[in-house]
């Protein structure tokens, strides 16, 4: 009865040049995904989010400067995964199908060794109880289980919606997905179409293509951690330093 | 002497296992679950016999997007329990207290998984061919509904952790936990990754 499916690797490719920075990526992640509202004496130090834009410039006087928004969520690193190993409670794991890497909070203790060993700061741990403004609350999305205080979360390719596709898929009689059945909030929402997602293994896919563009690159290349989040620009600037040095958490524009 | 002395401790070794085993075996589970009785008698055997006719899938059936609908609503039973059909305590009962008032049963719910759990019932019903009771045990054929056992401190039902202690026969339908799910999933080569069950 083994049944052997296709080998899969989701990955994101997100175009900088298209990126303004409105952060409708941010908010659509937020409500997909029931991430909770924090106290405004949180920052950005400990505030919560799985997908953050961080704006970055070349440091140049006008009208040489430049600006550019880079929406940063979890890398989904594909080799040597920083946060798997260093993880006491087996809390974090690679999809061997599909190449996601899954965060589960009910495991996690909260040491936070993972955000430690995470060179793209896309872990976020929960400093309060989980609350969301009055009224709000029937809003909640059933297919994501809403964090506990103590423990850390992050971007999981809005994997609640691949369970509903999959369910869905199931109902029909297939055990495999479509492409256009699964997509993530950020993607959707995203008004300048910035981001695509896909499957990457899947040579004739979008995101395969434009991943295998020269205009792309990833962050932090030289660590080898073989993020499966893609980047695009054609601004070498951008391209030499976020290959290169890990992004300014300090001066963002919410601190 | 020292025969004597030896067989004293045996005694007292076979008496301190006898109590132990009992105590763990008995009295634990005993204390930890409480028994709650179903709301309303219900017999799955006179509903799937001759004279009724009805199958599994007309009350416990899937939505259109393939998720499982559970017990059915008030508005199921209404098709026949209009009126009472009969005159036992349980069929007046339904009647005078949930169809005329149009209240729902509030049914115990013997499987109920914690909220981070995703179990899509098409896919294991419909893709891998997994027949009800595997996982539920013979419940299409049981004359009445058992009481609900439930743990005093985590609120989970008995049938999730397990029925027996002696952990000899732990598989569904004896258990329903995480392990169980993996060792099925592993003998098929399905996904076992955290966020194939997980949410």
């Amino acid at each position: 009865m083994t049944k052997t499916t296709p080998q899969k690797r989701y990955g994101m490719v997100i175009d900088i040049d298209r990126c303004d920075g409105c952060g409708a990526c941010m908010v659509a992640c937020s409500l997909e995904n029931n991430v909770s509202v924090v106290p405004p004496e949180a920052g950005i130090h400990r505030g919560l989010t799985w997908i953050r834009v961080y704006s970055v410039t070349n440091e140049k006087e006008y009208p040489h400067s430049d600006t550019a928004y880079l929406p940063v969520s979890c890398q989904h690193c594909g080799n040597e995964t920083p946060c798997v190993g260093v993880c006491p409670q087996s809390a974090v794991d690679v999809d061997p199908k599909n190449g996601i890497v899954s965060q589960i909070p009910e495991r996690c203790m909260g040491c936070r060794y993972c955000m430690v060993a995470c060179p793209y700061h896309a872990r976020y741990f929960n400093w309060w109880d989980p609350v969301w403004p009055e009224g709000t609350e029937h809003l909640l999305n059933p297919g994501v289980t809403p964090r506990m205080r103590g423990v850390v979360e992050k971007c999981n390719f809005c994997h609640g919606r691949h369970h509903a596709a999959q369910e869905r898929a199931a109902s029909e009689g297939r055990s495999e997905i479509e492409p256009n059945e699964y997509q993530t909030a950020c993607a959707e929402a995203c008004p300048n179409g910035a981001i695509t997602f896909g499957d990457l293994a899947d040579k004739d896919s979008e995101v395969a293509k434009l991943a295998a563009g020269p205009e792309s690159f990833q962050l932090l290349k030289t660590l080898g951690t073989g993020p499966k989040v893609y980047y695009l620009t054609q601004r070498g600037w951008v391209r030499d330093m976020a290959a290169k040095t890990p992004l300014p958490l300090d001066g963002q524009p919410d601190d | 002497m020292i025969l004597t002395r030896r067989r004293t401790t045996i005694l007292f070794f076979i008496i301190g296992l006898v109590v132990a085993m009992l105590a763990g075996w008995i009295a634990v589970p005993a204390a930890l679950y409480e028994s709650i009785e179903q709301p309303l008698g219900f017999s799955h055997v006179v509903h799937s016999s001759d004279d009724v006719g009805m199958e599994c899938d007309d009350c416990h059936h899937l939505t259109s997007e393939g998720g499982f609908a559970g017990i059915p609503q008030i508005a199921v039973c209404v098709d026949c329990h209009e009126e009472a059909i009969g005159t036992s305590k349980d069929e007046l009962k339904l009647v005078e207290e949930y169809i005329k008032p149009g209240r729902e049963i509030p049914w115990l719910v013997y499987a109920r998984q914690p909220d981070n759990a995703f179990f899509p019932h098409v896919r294991h019903t419909k893709l891998a061919k997994i027949p009800c009771k595997q996982c539920h045990g013979d419940h299409g054929q049981t004359k009445t509904l058992r009481p609900l056992k439930r743990n005093r401190f985590t609120g989970y039902s008995r049938d999730i952790w397990g029925h027996d202690f002696s952990g000899i026969t732990t598989s569904p339908p004896w258990s329903m936990k995480m392990s169980d799910c993996v060792d099925c999933h592993r003998k098929r080569g399905v996904r076992d990754s955290c966020l194939a069950c997980h949410k």
